[in-house]
């Protein structure tokens, strides 16, 4: 296959980026997306230019690393699925492919297409946990959760934390990031004694970061690489105004 | 060098809390002025950076990675083991401390793993209290499955997710922990050297990976917590970023490395299918509770559609040769029984290196909803990977390198050779010996980190003379020195040379797999030695490194990294030549049974290599530790 990029160089946080053009014509169908960008960079250090960084881990859609704009989607334009996991096979011949790095002020870019995501660390580091220590728990089917509520709150835990969400909204905001997290401890017994001042609490640190509101749009959800459903935000919403008004 | 194990005196399974009795503990009035560097935020990293902060020492948390989540422990799949006996299938302490011994080949210690057995139920309790959602029955009580080399259930999981939801519950602790102020994250820095005043690690010399800056941090004590090495291969089920720099560093500074040649190859991994791959993908274990493996009886069917071939001429090999444990083998076994059928001429796929993992029988007695449910997020991967779909062909799985038992030596309190350095999870080399049982990494890290760590650092604190010293001091000076001589020596190198690192690093790569891999040769191990000091020359002639250092550098860090597996390669095969048995995953094609199964040599080898580093083109000395067996019968093992 052949490709025309047009990928977003920026050297450092303080300089200016610009769009540069590169051109590939040995694409196997079979490479992910981030191979095809290895591919592109060993060529590119061979012919002396400084390759492209972005970043990424796992390879297989589970750490978060990885994320880019791929002709205006984040993630690309298969749902359900991280840059890591997208296949070249889901692009035409001959097609040009624009790559940009997380666009949100939160987001700082570090450089090219690695951007810095420590403010969703902050947003966890605000309340999005059960206050216990090490040691000295009952026996672990003492308290007994039931099924419905563990796998759901299993679907909200799911969430990698790559940051598309905040990426593909219009207004940044990280609204489903945040609702996901409080949605998995809210649905678990264990996560109920500080189930009031978690929403508070992170709540507040999301708005602090720079994040936008949420106006309902769901390109969130839909940028979503582990589909984290859009309820989750209406949950986070009215747990929000409860107890604010106790 | 002294490799006293300091395993306590006394009946095995007294010895923890003999040990936990008289170890001595630090003032808690005095926790907070001492402070402990955590290089590493996986499962051992987080867990530790998380109890030592609640505890009150000041915690300082180093990790590669943009934030600690994204370790690679998130990558977990199938589950983690613990001693409950929910499923009341006869399970207990003794029963997973046996399968663990056994599993490894008789080669770890028995007191640190009847330890991790013990432990093994409160990781559980633990994880449960943090608000992990574990799959549950309709009861409402946490559910298993199984695992290889063992033969009951006592595997906890979340969905094909378990490491995920395990690190998310050990970091979210710790970001507790870093808004109570006892720990301060520093993400993105590279440890490129361990300090030590006085013969102790006193601190570490980092690289900021964004900025490029060379960074020292001083600490009473030092904990690696930096995973394993399996990335040396460079196609792996490990992630991109995994290494052994802070190890092998380490190592340099008079750490011992044990075992180093002990490596796990996983059997299902999804099969290389092109030379641009990454990585490799893993299949998690548990999909042999329900897959079966097989490959056809006759050549000719290989590349016939597998679902034509009718069932008399289907060979479940593992059925055929293990009745008893049947597809539940221990990996060692499964891996090398592949291999063999391969090497028969009967592997499937392009490539003919493949076996089925085969899901038709599980589907046509649960439906596919069942199995969508316990495997779901697996069988998507699969697909999306392949472009074949798993619910309606068989997967073709092949062994691919997924973890490594060796790693820094360590005692009892899981301190080094070098007093005041810490090694936890897959970094250190205890418990696993020769072969690792399936779900029990998870298991160790987590129990390295809650539950051991917290003791016995406590003791090395509290029993040692600790000098005041600060980042001043001129060992700092020096350390920082030699870190920035060996950066702008690539950076040097890297401005004329060219071959790019990813070329050196894919030769190291392919030296590895040839020769290190699932079946090891004197001959192949002799020239591995030689061919390694080759390479190392041209890389340090030749390496193309763009960009500068003083900036955010993939190039740079990965140089960094192949650097050290040029050297971590040879020292990985000296070791090979040296084990002349096969046990676990070190198989030594010399050294086998009439029927092909590993053949141990215990009068000459029932002990822990530890390599002792000599310098760069010079060879390592080598120290044993004898391994006794008090509670276990040494047997020929046996999954019949
Ligand atoms: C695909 C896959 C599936 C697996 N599934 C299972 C399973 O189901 N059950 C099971 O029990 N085990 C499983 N394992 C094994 C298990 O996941 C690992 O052994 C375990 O998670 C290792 O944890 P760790 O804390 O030791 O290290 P890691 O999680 O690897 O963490 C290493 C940490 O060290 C940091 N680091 C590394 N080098 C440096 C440096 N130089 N400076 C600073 N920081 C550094 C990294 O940033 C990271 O934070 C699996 C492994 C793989 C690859
Ligand atoms: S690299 Fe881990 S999610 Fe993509």
């Amino acid at each position: 296959m052949k490709l025309n990029l047009e990928i977003w160089r920026q050297k450092n946080p303080k300089t200016q980026g610009e769009f540069k053009k590169y051109s590939l014509d040995d694409v196997s169908p079979n490479m992910s997306f981030l191979e095809m960008l290895d591919h592109l960079n060993e060529k590119l250090i061979r012919d002396g230019i400084e390759p492209v960084e972005f970043d990424s881990d796992c390879r297989e859609g589970i750490c978060g690393s990885c994320g880019v704009i791929i002709n205006g989607q984040a993630h690309g334009p298969k749902v359900g699925v991280a840059t890591c996991q997208l296949y070249m096979r889901h692009f035409e011949d001959g097609a040009t492919v624009v790559v940009e790095p997380w666009r949100a002020k939160a987001f700082p870019v570090v450089k090219d297409l690695v951007v810095n995501r420590s403010a969703y660390d902050r947003i966890i580091q605000a309340g999005g946990y059960v206050s216990t220590k090490t040691g000295g728990h009952p026996d672990a089917n003492a308290i007994l959760v039931p099924k419905q509520d563990a796998d759901k709150a299993f679907e909200y835990a799911t969430c990698i934390g790559c940051g598309a969400c905040a990426a593909a909204c219009p207004n940044a905001s990280a609204s489903l990031f945040t609702a996901a997290k409080i949605s998995h401890l809210s649905l678990m017994p264990q996560g109920q004694p500080e189930k009031d001042a978690r929403v508070v609490n992170m709540v507040n640190q999301m708005d602090m970061e720079g994040f936008g509101n949420c106006s309902n749009i769901g390109e969130c959800s839909a940028a979503c690489p582990k589909q984290i459903p859009l309820e989750a935000i209406a949950s986070m919403k009215s747990d929000y105004i409860k107890a604010s008004l106790k | 060098m002294n490799l006293d194990s300091k395993s306590p005196s006394g009946p095995l399974e007294q010895k923890w809390s003999k040990h936990k009795g008289e170890v001595k503990i630090v003032n808690p009035a005095n926790k907070r002025h001492h402070r402990i560097i955590v290089v590493g935020t996986g499962l051992a990293g987080a867990s530790a950076a998380a109890s030592l902060g609640e505890l009150g020492y000041e915690v300082h948390s180093f990790c590669i990675h943009e934030s600690g989540r994204r370790a690679h422990s998130i990558a977990a799949q199938g589950g983690i083991n613990a001693a409950k006996n929910y499923s009341n299938d006869g399970d207990s302490v003794y029963r997973l401390f046996y399968d663990t011994i056994k599993g490894g080949d008789f080669r770890s210690r028995e007191a640190n793993v009847h330890r991790l057995a013990e432990v093994s139920v409160n990781i559980i309790d633990q994880c449960a209290a943090q608000g992990v959602p574990f799959a549950r029955e309709y009861s409402g009580e946490l559910a298993n499955r199984s695992f290889g080399g063992t033969q009951v259930s006592r595997t906890f999981y979340a969905r094909g997710q378990t490491g995920q939801q395990l690190l998310l519950g050990a970091y979210q602790a710790m970001m507790r922990q870093v808004n109570e102020g006892r720990v301060k994250l520093f993400a993105r820095r590279e440890m490129l050297d361990l300090v030590m005043i006085n013969g102790k690690a006193r601190g570490i010399i980092t690289r900021n990976l964004e900025t490029g800056a060379i960074e020292r941090h001083s600490a009473d004590a030092v904990v690696l917590a930096t995973g394993g090495y399996g990335r040396i291969f460079y196609l792996s089920t490990n992630a991109m970023n995994s290494n052994c720099t802070a190890i092998f560093r380490a190592y340099k500074r008079g750490a011992a490395f044990a075992n180093p040649c002990f490596t796990q190859i996983h059997p299902t991994c999804i099969p290389v299918s092109g030379g641009y791959q990454s990585k490799l993908t893993l299949m998690s274990e548990s999909l042999r509770n329900d897959g079966r493996v097989w490959v056809p009886k006759k050549k000719e069917d290989c590349k016939k559609n597998p679902n034509d071939i009718a069932d008399e001429d289907r060979d479940y090999y593992l059925e055929r040769r293990y009745p008893s444990f049947g597809n539940l083998v221990p990996r060692d076994v499964a891996s090398r029984a592949a291999k063999q059928v391969c090497d028969e001429g009967r592997g499937v796929g392009e490539s003919g290196l493949a076996v089925y993992l085969d899901f038709r029988d599980a589907i046509k007695r649960d439906g596919e909803p069942k199995v969508r449910e316990k495997y779901g997020n697996l069988f998507d991967m699969y697909h999306e990977i392949t472009d074949e779909n798993p619910y309606q062909v068989p997967m073709r799985i092949y062994p691919a390198v997924h973890y490594t038992m060796g790693g820094l030596w360590v005692d009892y309190n899981l301190m080094t050779t070098i007093p005041g350095l810490h090694a936890v999870g897959e970094a250190n080399f205890s418990d696993h010996g020769a072969n690792r049982l399936g779900a029990s990494a998870l298991m160790q890290g987590l129990a390295d980190g809650y539950f051991v760590l917290p003791y016995t650092i406590g003791h090395y604190i509290a029993s040692t003379k600790l000098d005041k010293v600060t980042t001043d001091a001129p060992e700092f000076a020096a350390a920082e020195a030699d870190v920035r001589a060996q950066i702008d020596g690539l950076m040097k190198i890297g401005s004329k040379g060219k071959k790019t690192v990813d070329e050196f690093y894919r030769e190291v790569g392919t030296m590895m797999w040839d020769n290190v891999g699932m079946s090891r040769t004197t001959k192949g191990l002799e020239e591995t030695i030689k061919n390694f000091q080759k390479l190392r020359a041209e890389f340090y002639e030749n390496v193309r490194i763009p960009g500068e250092s003083g900036e955010f550098n993939k190039q740079l860090e990965m140089a960094g990294r192949v650097a050290d597996f040029l050297e971590l390669g040879e020292l990985m095969a000296r070791d090979a030549l040296e084990r002349n048995e096969s046990c676990g995953g070190h198989f030594r094609e010399e050294m086998q049974t009439d029927e092909g199964e590993a053949k141990r040599d215990d009068d000459q080898f029932c002990h822990v290599s530890a390599w002792e580093y000599k310098g760069r083109e010079t060879a390592p000395v080598l120290h044993k530790e004898k391994l006794s067996f008090e509670s276990i019968h040494l047997a020929q093992r046996s999954y019949k």
